[in-house]
């Protein structure tokens, strides 16, 4: 049985279709990577498996569950999933350290020592041991996406949803964060991700899917789906961003 | 380093040679300067680093600079020392002056109600330090009952709009007399008949309202984001508004709070109007006793001595939090 199971999902907004009934299938240990455009709904199909959204058609199964039942405990489903946003958002009254703690002690009730040892861990893990006890203004947006990773992480996701994690980062701070993404996919983490980074995902994914207009269009390995694309807009896309890429 | 640094350390820029040399001679030991590398000295107000002698293009721009300022200076005292005479010619010139002198600015008079001024004015302090914590929980429970979503509390939710939109409507005079002489009348066990503290009672209900919408407004300006990333992470909602929300809200909201309270501090005095002797009643009973009114101009100058520190607070909160979101 999948780990995920999108069913014929569709969203609206003000009478305009965002997704135009998504299916898509995700496997324990795979990473599924969201290719297209600004406003092809990537974005929105992981606000939707994160129930930020009510999905206007469709199902969602996480482990054979269906958490788009109105009757579903959304909080307790988005303590199986963990997902980072474009813009960080830590909380900036908080330090690292209780950014990280926050969910474990306050809806795991995990103690404070263990939290705090925990985390600590997280943040040796991926070079931000001295980080622990600043707050996130004093930190590169690196540091900070670093951070916000390792808050999801806390939390012992089946899940991980990654919403264009590099695209508010300057260049150079690019390979940090997708230093930990690659670090996550060999610890065996579930991971979907939108990203820009088109070298990146190749890289990465085992599954690339391409969104156009809000409709899955194309779904193949990295390999087929970059080298041999079976849709024209598909093609047409992928040229334009390597031919940005060039400029 | 220090202003007093930077002028040492432009001596010896001052000569007008620049060469190497001088950075090494320098008082302040900076490493020897690349010729013409003061040419390119950082932008104003940037700390003296190592390696930078001030050219002498930046140390005649800045004694223009100090020219200026002095300059400016100069001229707001002047004209402040202008207007401050022209009013006060103004007031004196006018044909009523002596009598408003005689009946406002008595100084035997402000001695002699001084003392009872001021122990009625220790009671407005009093009013005042126990009605701000109460109007702060107030305020918060307000403001979070106003944001309360599930079903059950629909209620709540519809008492705290209904209190904001009554309580901001009627003023506070009227607040206060409706407590001061309608409470004690419902003959109720245990309501309190001390007129202090149903002035205290007054008050409290009628700025509960106003602090309310300062937490909501509070409350409101915290980015959804905020909400979606704790959400995001199992909290609930009401966690989510405990741990992520109110605190930065309440941050937030430090300045507009302490303008009511600058606004609370003075309106202790409408407690007068029910009777408790505080600094205005008191300055009342001395006014009817003689038919001078130099003691309400001793209560004045009580309120404002309070006042003024708490608003130059406000301005220093407000201008640091104005600093902050600048960086």
């Amino acid at each position: 049985m999948s780990l995920l199971t999108i069913d014929g999902v569709w969203k609206n907004y003000h009478g305009h279709s965002v997704l135009r009934g998504i299916d898509l299938s995700v496997e324990a240990h795979e990473v599924v990577c969201l290719i297209g455009a600004s406003g092809s709904g990537k974005s929105t199909l992981l606000r939707c498996v994160n129930l930020l959204e009510t999905v206007d058609d469709g199902t969602i199964h996480l482990d054979g569950q269906e958490i788009t039942d109105v009757r579903a405990d959304a909080d307790d489903v988005r303590r199986r999933i963990g997902i980072v946003f474009q813009a960080f958002n830590l909380f900036p009254h908080m330090t690292v350290l209780d950014n990280i703690t926050l969910a474990p002690r306050k809806v795991h009730g995990t103690g404070r020592e263990r939290a705090e040892e925990e985390a600590r861990e997280l943040l040796g893990r991926f070079g931000l041991a001295d980080k622990a006890l600043a707050y996130p203004d004093r930190l590169s947006g690196g540091q900070q996406q670093r951070v916000a990773i390792i808050r999801a992480l806390a939390t012992r996701p089946r899940l991980m949803l990654l919403d264009e994690v590099t695209s508010a980062l300057d260049p150079e701070l690019v390979t940090e964060v997708l230093g930990i993404i690659r670090e996550l996919k060999d610890t065996g983490m579930t991971m979907i991700l939108t990203t820009h980074e088109m070298g990146f995902c190749r890289e990465i994914a085992d599954t690339v899917c391409f969104l156009d207009g809000g409709v899955l269009l194309e779904r193949g390995t990295p390999e087929q789906v970059f080298t041999d694309p079976r849709q024209p807009r598909t093609r047409e896309f992928l040229r334009s961003v390597l031919d940005a890429r060039r400029l | 380093m220090t202003g007093s640094g930077d002028r040492n350390r432009a001596t010896p820029a001052d000569g007008g040679a620049r060469t190497p040399g001088d950075g090494v001679a320098s008082p302040a030991g900076g490493a020897a300067v690349p010729a013409g590398g003061g040419a390119h000295a950082p932008a104003d107000g940037a700390a003296a680093a190592p390696g930078w002698v001030k050219s002498a293009r930046q140390v005649e721009r800045e004694r223009l600079r100090r020219r200026r300022t002095a300059r400016s200076g100069s001229i707001a005292t002047a004209s402040t020392v202008l207007v401050i005479v022209l009013l006060l010619w103004a007031f004196t010139a006018s044909p009523g002056w002596p009598r408003v002198r005689e009946t406002f600015f008595d100084p035997g008079q402000f001695v002699s109600a001084l003392p009872d001024v001021l122990s009625g004015f220790l009671l407005n302090i009093k009013i005042f330090l126990i009605a701000e914590p109460l109007i702060l929980v107030l305020g918060l429970l307000v403001a979070l009952a106003r944001n309360l979503r599930a079903p059950v509390f629909f209620p709540l939710r519809a008492l705290a709009v209904a209190y904001t939109d009554v309580f901001r409507g009627v003023p506070t005079i009227l607040i206060i007399y409706l407590v001061g002489f309608g409470l004690p009348a419902l003959g109720l066990q245990g309501t309190p008949t001390d007129l202090a503290t149903l002035g205290v009672i007054a008050l409290t209900l009628s700025y509960g309202a106003y602090v309310a919408e300062v937490f909501r407004a509070g409350i409101d300006s915290v980015h959804p984001s905020q909400v979606a990333a704790a959400r995001s992470l199992g909290l609930s909602h009401g966690k989510a508004m405990r741990y992520v929300v109110v605190p930065q809200a309440v941050r937030r909201v430090v300045p507009p709070l302490l303008n009511d309270f600058v606004s609370l501090q003075k309106d202790t005095a409408l407690v007068a109007t029910i009777g408790p002797l505080e600094a205005l009643r008191q300055a009342q009973i001395h006014v009817a006793s003689t038919f001078n009114y130099t003691p309400y101009l001793a209560a004045a100058l009580l309120f404002i001595v309070l006042t003024i520190p708490m608003a130059r607070f406000t301005d220093y909160l407000a201008a640091r939090s104005q600093r902050r979101r600048g960086q």
